[in-house]
């Protein structure tokens, strides 16, 4: 409660002057996962086998490994968006920042990790 | 965290019954939502028949009547009865709309009547509209230029297109059926501007007279207070004047894309 007028609460902090970056990547990286993720689909059931050396074998072409990393950069960019969306939606308070930090690191993790995945079965490592 | 509860203070309970006089040739039955911050008790739903032979045809006409002639403690505002005012915005059978537009006859069986979703509810049906209506200040819902005005016995002109393109945004009456059905503006109205506002927003951006569109854009580009809209359409499925702020908030988004690229 406080002695605030009604105009002096709705204008707040003023615009934050962002959103479009936002708005754009989101639209972008769900134009992209359209032929990335039909590719991962078709290629995947047309694999011979899906042992680990058939795998290997396929994602050891370099056009395989690097369609495999922009789908995964793609998938997570979007997600990592779109979960900061849902967050921003329905956490409030202090509990909000510290969400939103750990989805981040929690994307970036999953992000290098996948990277580093792939890039160890296309050199067919173990 | 969002609540998807209500407080226990806030939970509706069973309330009285008013049945219909004895004669009553066409019973409908009215449950309406009864809140009195002041008495300390939960709100509850009063249930009352209404001889519809003996009753006006609009949701509005039923109650004026039960407030007349059964329960003078119903409270609800209403001014115009002809759809231009919007005071009478509630929620009736599970859509926000205008009492005063909505036919009983197009409702089937008991007729359920609330407040505004998710606004602090002053008494019975009267919603807090505080800060819808400094939101609406908040947008300077008038003209801003930097010509010069024309002298008094000119006016500023405008093509019969120009004029067109605000032709329907200014037909808003900020009853805030819109806003209050839309569940980003539930859980974040105190910085999401919400369709109604936005859509006067979009008024004045396309008037073609108005010469302050960047700083209202400026003003605009926000996480919150516009890109909050996730295209969920309640509103414009709510507006009980057929307007459609959903496509006037995407046409905001088209317009700051436009500076960006």
């Amino acid at each position: 409660m406080g002695f605030r007028s009604p105009l002096g609460r709705a204008l707040g902090l003023g615009s934050a002057r962002s959103g479009f970056a936002h708005w754009w990547g989101q639209r972008l990286s769900a134009a992209a996962l359209v032929p990335l993720g039909l590719w991962f689909m078709v290629s995947v059931m047309g694999l011979p086998s899906t042992d680990y050396w058939a795998v290997s074998a396929w994602a050891g072409s370099p056009l395989h490994a690097v369609l495999l990393v922009l789908l995964l950069a793609s998938l997570l960019y979007h997600s990592n968006l779109g979960l900061r969306v849902v967050i921003e939606d329905y956490v409030h308070g202090a509990t909000k920042v510290v969400t939103l930090v750990l989805v981040q690191f929690l994307h970036m993790l999953l992000a290098v990790a996948g990277v580093y995945a792939i890039v160890a079965l296309s050199a067919g490592g173990q | 965290m969002a609540e998807f509860r209500l407080p226990a203070n806030s939970r509706v309970q069973a309330g009285r019954e008013h049945k219909a006089p004895a004669g009553a040739s066409r019973v409908r039955r009215f449950k309406v939502y009864r809140y009195d911050p002041g008495s300390g008790e939960n709100p509850r739903l009063d249930s009352y028949e209404v001889d519809l032979d003996r009753c006006g045809p609009m949701v509005l006409d039923a109650l004026i009547k039960i407030k007349n002639e059964v329960d003078a403690t119903l409270t609800f505002r209403r001014s115009c009865r002809e759809g231009i005012c919007g005071s009478c915005a509630m929620n009736i059978d599970g859509t926000n709309t205008l009492a005063c537009t909505q036919a009983i006859s197009d409702i089937n069986g008991d007729i359920s009547i609330y407040p505004l979703p998710h606004m602090p509810v002053i008494k019975d049906l009267v919603p807090d509209l505080t800060r819808f209506y400094a939101q609406y200040a908040s947008i300077r819902p008038w003209l801003q230029t930097r010509t010069p005005p024309p002298p008094p016995d000119r006016e500023r002109l405008q093509s019969k297109e120009e004029q067109e393109k605000i032709n329907s945004p200014s037909a808003c009456i900020l009853c805030a059926c819109c806003s209050t059905s839309c569940p980003s503006y539930w859980w974040n109205s105190d910085r999401y501007l919400g369709p109604a506002v936005l859509l006067a927003a979009y008024r004045w951006l396309v008037d073609s007279r108005d010469e302050a569109t960047g700083e209202r854009l400026d003003d605009l580009e926000d996480p919150f207070r516009l890109y909050r809209c996730h295209t969920i359409m309640n509103c414009t499925w709510a507006c009980p004047k057929g307007l459609n702020p959903a496509r006037a908030i995407a046409e905001i988004k088209q317009m700051i894309a436009a500076r960006h690229l």
